[in-house]
């Protein structure tokens, strides 16, 4: 039989490496954006053969490498816990997911630990042309690893390429290149480099202000500045415009997570994206109310960017449980029924294979193909099982979006007063730099939490739930280990604050 | 190419790449080896923090290979992936939790406002260097002697001890081959300062260290290799049915041929000539003999364990749910096309000696250490 776990034992096991990941992504978007500024700027000093660029990059690389041991550090138990806390998923999607992490090892993460090595204490050991290849080597192998970890996230989002395997009752890649190029993974991998990108420039930006504030480092720091506010200023630009295609891909693959992302209960025509409003807390699911309060929304936006077409149809979380016989839209409940006969039907085939009856084995077979697909579904006792946590997934999107408009602002001032250089003159700029030198974190953690809170219950959308994803453990033994990893990785980030305020604090030697 | 390949060669194909990860892991003990000896080589605040240095460039290619060899392990059999690291629970668990204090103690470990202070990021490193080379060890005996766990029906694990996985470092013959290890990194280690450090006393106490812990290695390496031998295998035949064989690991040993008694005896012999150039002949190319020599020979131990019709990760406990190369691996076209990824290999292990030898072509010295930048 297959086993359902625990449910306190699921939520410790989630617990723990949402732990991990949101340790995690403190670290890695300051390592993806901050090498290729950094990169730029060795390009420049190998242009120009200034010392000041030279003594300009090695402040940067001194705060990049504080940062960086702590992102490999939680890097590498992301990687095992998918064993560790997520056995059963580890072998029912093992055939597909394994591929890419063991691909990124191969390309990317050997990639980046030669490089960085030469990055760090090159200088005086190779040339200078070849210390500014590994500087771009360094950068590309880490973007390299985000695309691989993010091909396999978005494998989970949206998984094509694919087909179950009866006789081993697990899930088979079928197709590579369709996983490769899943638009869920191309989506996201520019979405996520590029909030990266941003998340480093605001960061080079705000300690930068900072020392204009202080009138310390001045030119470096307008440098600085001018090269992020540039890089940062592209990157916010591509997000945004970007934000359409990725709306899209979500309402195509995901309907759920849209309407959870919107609050959205009841589906619409010509649906509109909300402007001010939020999760009415009296909503009780299938009670036919609206779910939003106040609720001041710009008409067929968000039939636009669901479908590309101002009247379509959006549906709500009440026609996607209930269904919407009207709009074509299957309620759970009907799901859930086929999923248990697909499960019986795998059952009864095992049950015929292991008696050698080959006529029942095909007859469970056909029964199977004809509602495989629903499998996933079976694991469901509710259809309301299917909503994920609607106010974290509103509230974490509506912030993400608004610190995204902020950091257009941000930046494009930013650049325009480099340009004229009148920084010195506009100190609320500069103050406003400081305070959002680590917002772009923030928003990034917040686009995690809506990516992968508002795939719940799923592990794997519409395949395989978390709570069959886990692994067999007790919850004493994960919550033994959660604890103990939050202590550590707790200590860890309070030291890497800790000297990275004091390497700020010590500035740059020799500008 | 690969896509021609039959599923059978494709599985023994993957068990050697994954055996090729496996011991390219511990050539690089040698950082760990290192990590162990600061304070026996370095008399002084200058030399150990020369020895940290000098060590400290290499330790993320061993972390790398860490992580690639997991990564390349569920790629290629997912069930080990599945069962061991969600059975052995607390085993891997302890020896993540080893790699994560090395990834931050070589950067945090001189930086000001580093909060616990330079001894406590030092000590890190040597309980990682030790407790990291271990812990792999006795992992990797399980795949000898075995665990109790069970696989149902539909390939979901149930780990049988409620030590989840610890209970393998109370068996005196994982035990051994973890010990050996920690005294061959400790051997690496020394021969890695000696190939990279310009300083005499460094390199003089250095050569003691190599020869104390080859001393220290050869008993629990040999009497590992001896219960191996002698012990009963896990042997899975053709109709996919597990059973113990007399004398299985000494079968594979000389059915293997070149592949098995070859390569093994090649790699013993360049190990022990390591020891033997760097201290009597006072070279300082002993890492490279010793070093390939480890890696021959860890080879070896992974073909014995997958190859030739045995069972490489057995349970004890409910035999017939030992995992097999053929029973956990991924389907044909996933290893086929994990296959064409993997040309890819010796073009990445290229371009990691270029930049080696870039990086090394000058000796590491006291004044580098003194005027450097970015230091650890």
């Amino acid at each position: 039989m297959i086993e359902v776990f625990d449910p306190s034992m699921v939520n410790w096991a989630r617990g723990q490496f949402a732990l991990t990941i949101l340790y995690h992504f403190l670290f890695v978007p300051l390592t993806l954006g901050m090498t290729f500024i950094i990169a730029i700027m060795e390009t420049l000093y190998y242009k120009t053969q200034d010392e000041f660029w030279k003594n300009t990059v090695q402040f940067w690389v001194k705060l990049l490498a504080i940062n960086f041991a702590i992102g490999v550090a939680t890097g590498i138990i992301m990687e095992f816990e998918f064993g560790t806390n997520w056995a059963n998923y580890s072998w029912f999607v093992g055939d597909i997911f394994g591929a890419p992490l063991a691909i990124e090892g191969i390309f990317a993460f050997f990639m980046e630990a030669t490089f960085f090595a030469v990055v760090f204490f090159g200088r005086n050991r190779v040339t200078k042309r070849f210390q500014l290849m590994s500087t771009w080597f360094a950068a590309i192998g880490s973007n390299l690893s985000a695309l691989w970890i993010l091909i396999a996230n978005g494998w989970m989002q949206n998984p094509v390429g694919t087909t179950f395997n009866l006789d081993l009752a697990r899930n088979e890649m079928t197709d590579f290149f369709a996983i490769v190029f899943n638009p869920s993974a191309s989506v996201r991998f520019v979405h996520v480099i590029s909030s990266a990108y941003i998340a480093s420039a605001l960061f080079v930006i705000g300690v930068s202000s900072w020392y204009l504030l202080k009138n310390r480092h001045v030119r470096f720091a307008k440098a600085s500045i001018m090269v992020a506010a540039s890089f940062g200023f592209l990157a916010a630009i591509f997000v945004a415009t970007l934000g359409d295609q990725s709306g899209y891909t979500v309402a195509q693959t995901q309907p759920m997570k849209m309407a959870a992302m919107e609050s959205l209960y009841i589906g619409e025509r010509g649906a509109g994206a909300l402007v001010l409003g939020y999760p009415d807390p009296a909503k009780k699911l299938g009670d036919g109310s609206k779910g939003i309060a106040i609720n001041i929304e710009i008409p067929y936006l968000l039939s636009i960017m669901a479908n590309r077409d101002p009247y379509s149809f959006v549906p709500g979380i009440e026609d996607l449980v209930y269904g919407n016989e009207k709009e074509g839209i299957e309620g759970v409940a009907s799901k859930m029924r086929k999923g248990k006969m697909a499960k019986n039907a795998m059952f009864d085939y095992k049950a015929a294979k292991s008696k050698k009856d080959e006529v029942g084995a095909t007859q469970a077979k056909q029964m199977f193909e004809q509602y495989g697909n629903y499998l996933g579904y079976a694991h469901f006792d509710n259809p309301e099982e299917l909503v994920p946590p609607v106010g974290i997934v509103f509230w974490s999107f509506h912030i993400m979006v608004g610190l995204g408009v902020s950091f257009i602002m941000l930046t494009a001032l930013f650049l325009f007063y480099s340009r004229n250089n009148k920084l010195m003159k506009k100190r609320w700029l500069l103050h406003w730099g400081c305070w959002w030198s680590l917002m772009g974190i923030l928003a990034i953690e917040l686009g995690w939490i809506v990516a992968e809170v508002g795939r719940q219950p799923w592990a794997v959308q519409d395949l395989l739930p978390v709570k069959i994803a886990v692994s067999n453990l007790s919850t004493g033994n994960v919550q033994f280990t959660f604890f103990g990893f939050l202590i550590l990785f707790t200590i860890l980030a309070v030291a890497e604050v800790r000297i990275m305020l004091r390497a700020i604090k010590n500035g740059p030697e020799g500008v | 190419m690969f896509s021609s390949m039959s599923l059978v060669t494709l599985q023994n194909y993957w068990w050697v790449l994954d055996s090729v990860l496996g011991a390219l892991l511990v050539f690089f003990f040698f950082v760990q080896g290192g990590q162990t000896l600061f304070w026996q080589i370095g008399k002084n605040e200058d030399e150990k923090t020369l020895l940290v240095n000098t060590i400290g460039r290499k330790w993320e290619l061993g972390f790398t290979t860490l992580v690639t060899f997991g990564g390349a392990m569920f790629a290629s059999f997912p069930l080990f992936y599945a069962i061991s690291f969600g059975g052995a629970y607390f085993v891997w668990m302890a020896i993540l939790l080893t790699y994560i204090l090395q990834a931050v103690s070589y950067e945090y470990r001189k930086k000001e406002d580093n909060t616990l202070g330079q001894k406590s990021f030092e000590s890190f490193l040597h309980f990682h260097g030790v407790f990291s080379v271990l812990l792999i060890g006795v992992a990797v005996a399980t795949f000898f002697s075995g665990s109790e766990f069970r696989v149902n029906d539909y390939n979901q694990g149930t780990w049988m001890n409620t030590a989840k996985g610890l209970e393998a470092a109370l068996n005196p013959f994982n035990m051994l081959l973890g010990i050996a290890l920690v005294f061959l990194a400790r051997v690496l280690g020394a021969m890695y300062f000696i190939n990279s450090i310009d300083h005499d006393e460094i390199i003089e106490r250095s050569r003691k260290q190599v020869l104390i812990n080859t001393l220290l290695f050869l008993p629990f390496f040999l009497g590992f290799v001896g219960w191996l031998l002698v012990r009963d295998g896990f042997a899975v035949g053709a109709d996919g049915v597990i059973s113990m064989v007399p004398y299985k690991y000494l079968t594979n040993l000389l059915e293997l041929h070149f592949f098995g008694i070859g390569l093994f005896l090649i790699g013993v012999v360049l190990v022990l000539l390591g020891v033997f150039v760097t201290v009597y002949k006072e070279s300082r190319r002993g890492i490279w003999f010793s070093g390939f020599g480890s890696f021959l020979v860890v080879l070896v131990i992974f073909f014995l364990a997958g190859l030739n019709g045995t069972a490489f990760y057995p349970s004890y406990t409910d035999l017939q749910s030992s995992l097999t190369i053929y029973n956990a691996s991924s389907s044909k076209y996933t290893l086929g096309i994990m296959g064409y990824v993997s040309i890819a290999i010796p073009f990445v292990a290229g371009y990691i000696t270029y930049v080696w030898r870039m990086m090394n072509k000058k000796d590491m010295t006291m004044e580098e250490i003194k005027s450097e930048h970015e230091l650890y």
